[in-house]
């Protein structure tokens, strides 16, 4: 036996022959942490099997142990009817397990023939190793050049970099987490047909995802986990995109209610004229013309595949990068384009940044230190005292702390926990507290529900829309296409640094969306 | 098999507080275990080390004169690397602070009046705060690495002072010894208790300067810009506080501080230059920043166990007979286990075995 064979413990037979991977009641615990609880799922051969979870309820931790990074500290994993342990991922490759991650592990000044050899092992020609490459590619829709300088792709075209190296490892079980978080839909949909067509060849694929519409459409079978645990399993085509939710996040989720714009003529209160900005590293993405009216009352949705210049644009009107004219940005009919962060919060305006730690929050404050980060400039009549001394007024902040943990239902331990041991959700839901407090008649947030549960999701975005429905200008930056439908009034597609004519929401399609993702809808 | 630092998923609230502790006693462990190996009984050695220095009002007073500028710099000190920023150079501000506060009586001993102090100690201020500036300036204006240039500004200093006092402003009645002249008693900071001992008011400033700074630091808009920064740069930015201005804001604390320590060296001990002014109070200081956990009073306590340690170095040279180096080897093991305990709270060892685990673990 090859030693980066997994180890076959013992025949445990005994089951139906097409049965290919069955876990029994596997636990890891982190600490104090059960990160998985006696999980116990079965993969038949031939079938798309979904893993649905909400961030944290343990399905990375599962698909590791699976995949021989994480070791189980109990239960057993069974392999074709063979107890097996997996203790590194080449053992796994050998076993017949590939892996595709959800953040690619690609280096961008290789080409994409030398990142694949660098997987196999050195007894490979690299030139072998391109024609094969081709010709997997090929075979499975895939095109792939393979002597590209992986730096020069786009993302969709990374992932078959990493789809393709996992077939060539040719696996009987293809793990993929959240395939589809980086691609546009037409993106998806060419997926879609690789991993139709991987079925039919009679491989399995274990498939993480979120995204509830297209586990429905493509999944034979889900497991549901939540707090480590498997909560529910079924056919995901015979349920609705709500009864597959609910057991994720044992509460109803309700649909956000969404009353139409009654003032359809607000003013303008937030106006990009033709911000132009170089990109400031050489990661960065340059804006280009970029031209943006929001009312009072609406909310402007900003789609697109991530790293287009979303975060770039969030900077620029926040203020943390600042513009060259004045008159490039107006907020309120002031013109703002060289004024800091400080200056926008005191005309009205309210920011909500992607990354929450280290971002919109530092990681080892306290929360109502957090609240003061934000508001010292637009609340410093309130929060601070003694004149030019600056004295934080504690118990002040501590009260205002309170009161948006109340309204927006924060879960906590302790009176003032440091942000850091909230969870993803309930920071964010303090976050957007925090600013959605000051009734702020702009309000700009970028990837409002990232890694967030579903029930705090919709809370959040009920908030977003009746901040907007009370008369505020609100634009939101997503690339979640089901959130942007579900909360815009008129939407605009960010594609390499350019953002699109927003359009009705009602009337723009998803093909729209996704051809201008693409960056074929304008220009 | 490798060893690896991984990081805690929570640490203990408990240990926080406890790591000075624990490094100090590993420190007196490390001490035995030196002194045993040097032929001494490491109990005799230790007391005549640590405690026989407090024994006595006169070497009391040794300790808060030696404790001073240590607390006045590692003041400075705390909230520049709170801010993210790394000032190493303490020793040179200081022979700034004292080279600018030497400017009114070397080259005008003649004047008097109660001013003429003031003057003078603010003038040693700005002189290490025009020290600190020049690496503050570097790093953000071409991002040069504030660490090496600020180390590098000690030599050019203390270089500087040499060439002075050998040369323009050596006393001109002094022999041809390489010294000012000696400050007149308008230029001298004057003893607290001259009963008693010769501690000087530069104790009673560092004093007002650490609470000056807990109440800044714990209190006010401007501590709290200075935590952000030092954390988390990015929110920072977003909070709409400039990194480039608390740059230079923390370098110019820090170097206004160490220049204080500088001229009150300087006006309340040995009232004249000499080419070496400091037994390196300046790096010593980053020890005490750092033991101090960084926060204003913490540095109080650890400034008076640093000051023990020169003392002790001392005592050590006359009653054991052995080289007052011991002290500063003192202060390393202190600075190696307080950094060793920090880290350790944050992170735990892991051993790795490279060959295969067996079955189930």
């Amino acid at each position: 036996m090859n030693k980066n064979d997994a180890i076959v413990e013992d025949n445990v037979g005994s089951q139906s022959g097409d049965t290919m991977l069955e876990v029994r009641s596997i636990t890891k615990k982190f600490g104090d942490l059960v990160a998985n609880d006696a999980v116990s799922l079965k993969v038949t051969k031939g079938e798309i099997h979904a893993l649905l979870g909400e961030n944290g309820a343990g399905k990375s931790t599962l698909v590791k142990m699976l995949y021989g990074s994480l070791q189980p500290d109990g239960g057993e994993i069974v392999w074709h009817g063979n107890r097996v342990e997996i203790l590194t991922p080449s053992q796994a490759r050998n076993t017949g397990i590939g892996m595709v991650f959800q953040h690619f592990s690609l280096f961008d000044s290789l080409s994409v023939a030398e990142n694949i050899a660098l997987s196999l092992g050195k007894e490979n020609d690299l030139r072998d190793i391109g024609q094969k490459a081709r010709e997997v590619s090929e075979e499975y829709g895939l095109p792939l050049q393979p002597d590209t300088i992986i730096g020069d792709m786009s993302v969709g075209e990374r992932q078959r970099v990493e789809i393709v190296r996992c077939l060539l490892q040719n696996p009987e079980l293809i793990i993929l987490d959240e395939p589809t978080s980086v691609l546009t839909p037409q993106e998806a949909d060419n997926l879609f047909e690789t991993l139709a067509r991987l079925k039919s060849e009679g491989r399995s694929i274990l498939y993480i995802s979120h995204r509830l519409d297209e586990v429905r459409q493509m999944c034979d079978h889900a497991t549901i986990l939540r707090h480590g645990k498997v909560v529910g399993e079924c056919t995901p085509a015979n349920e609705t995109a709500a009864s597959l939710a609910n057991p994720m996040v044992g509460e109803e989720v309700g649909d956000v209610s969404r009353a139409a714009v009654t003032t359809s003529a607000g003013d303008v209160l937030l106006e990009l004229n033709n911000v132009n900005q170089p990109a400031p590293t050489p990661f960065a993405i340059a804006l280009r013309d970029v031209n943006l009216k929001v009312r009072a009352g609406e909310v402007v949705g900003i789609a697109g595949v991530a790293g287009n210049g979303q975060s770039e644009l969030f900077d620029a009107v926040s203020g943390e990068t600042l513009s060259l004219q004045n008159s490039d940005i107006r907020m309120r009919g002031n013109d703002c384009g060289t004024l800091g962060i400080t200056g926008r919060r005191k005309l009205g305006a309210a920011f909500v940044a992607e990354e929450r730690l280290g971002h919109s929050a530092v990681p080892d404050l306290s929360l109502s230190e957090n609240l003061v980060l934000a508001r010292h400039g637009s609340d410093a009549q309130t929060f601070l005292g003694m004149g030019s001394l600056g004295v934080i007024r504690k118990n002040v902040t501590r009260q205002v702390t309170k009161r948006i943990v109340e309204e927006m239902d924060v879960r906590k331990s302790g009176e003032d926990p440091d942000a850091s041991s909230l969870s993803g959700g309930n920071l964010q839901k303090f976050i957007m507290g925090r600013e959605l407090d000051r009734q702020p008649s702009i309000l700009v947030i970028n990837q409002p529900t990232w890694g967030v549960d579903a029930g705090a999701a919709q809370k959040i975005r009920q908030a977003v829309i009746d901040l907007a429905r009370s008369g505020s200008a609100v634009v939101v930056i997503s690339q979640d296409l089901d959130e942007i439908m579900e909360i815009s009034d008129r939407i605009a597609v960010m594609s390499d640094g350019s953002l699109s004519e927003p359009e009705n929401a009602e009337t723009i399609t998803r093909e729209d969306i996704g051809l201008k993702m693409g960056g074929l809808g304008h220009g | 098999m490798r060893i690896e630092l991984e990081r805690r998923a929570a640490h203990s609230k408990l240990f926080s507080v406890l790591s000075p502790f624990i490094a100090l006693g590993l420190t007196l462990i490390a001490g035995v275990i030196m002194f045993t190996a040097l032929g001494l009984n490491p109990i005799n050695a230790l007391y005549s080390f640590f405690i026989e220095p407090l024994t006595e009002i006169w070497s009391v007073h040794e300790l808060i004169i030696k404790a001073t500028p240590l607390v006045l710099i590692a003041v400075g000190l705390s909230v520049c690397f709170s801010s993210n920023n790394w000032n190493i150079g303490a020793e040179g501000q200081l022979v700034m602070g004292a080279v600018a506060g030497s400017i009114l009586p070397i080259m005008y001993p003649e004047l008097t009046g109660w001013w003429v102090l003031i003057l003078i100690l603010l003038m040693g201020m700005a002189g290490g705060a025009a020290w600190a500036a020049i690496p503050a300036f570097f790093k953000n204006r071409f991002g040069a690495n504030e660490i090496l240039t600020s180390l590098m500004l000690v030599y050019v200093a203390q270089l500087f002072l040499d060439w002075l006092v050998r040369g323009r402003w050596r006393n001109p009645e002094g022999y041809n010894f390489p010294e000012s002249r000696t400050f007149t008693d308008w230029q001298t900071l004057p003893e607290i208790f001259p009963s008693s001992g010769p501690a000087h008011y530069g104790a009673v400033l560092a004093l007002i300067v650490v609470f000056i700074a807990w109440f800044m630091m714990g209190k006010t808009l401007k501590g709290f810009q200075v935590k952000v920064i030092g954390q988390a740069p990015r929110a920072g930015r977003f909070a709409g506080f400039s990194a480039k201005k608390m740059t230079m804001v923390a370098f110019l604390i820090s170097g206004a501080l160490a220049g204080l320590a500088g001229i009150s060296e300087i006006t309340g001990v040995i009232k004249q230059l000499q080419p070496t002014i400091s037994p390196g109070y300046g790096f010593a200081a980053i020890i005490v920043a750092f033991l101090g956990r960084l926060n204003p009073l913490g540095v109080l306590a650890a400034g008076l166990i640093l000051a023990l340690s020169y003392l002790g170095g001392e005592a050590a040279q006359i009653s054991l007979g052995i080289s007052d180096k011991v002290g500063r080897v003192f202060q390393g093991v202190l600075l190696f286990f307080v950094l060793a305990s920090d880290t350790l709270i944050h992170y735990k060892i892991k051993f790795i075995r490279s060959t295969k685990r067996s079955a189930q673990t």
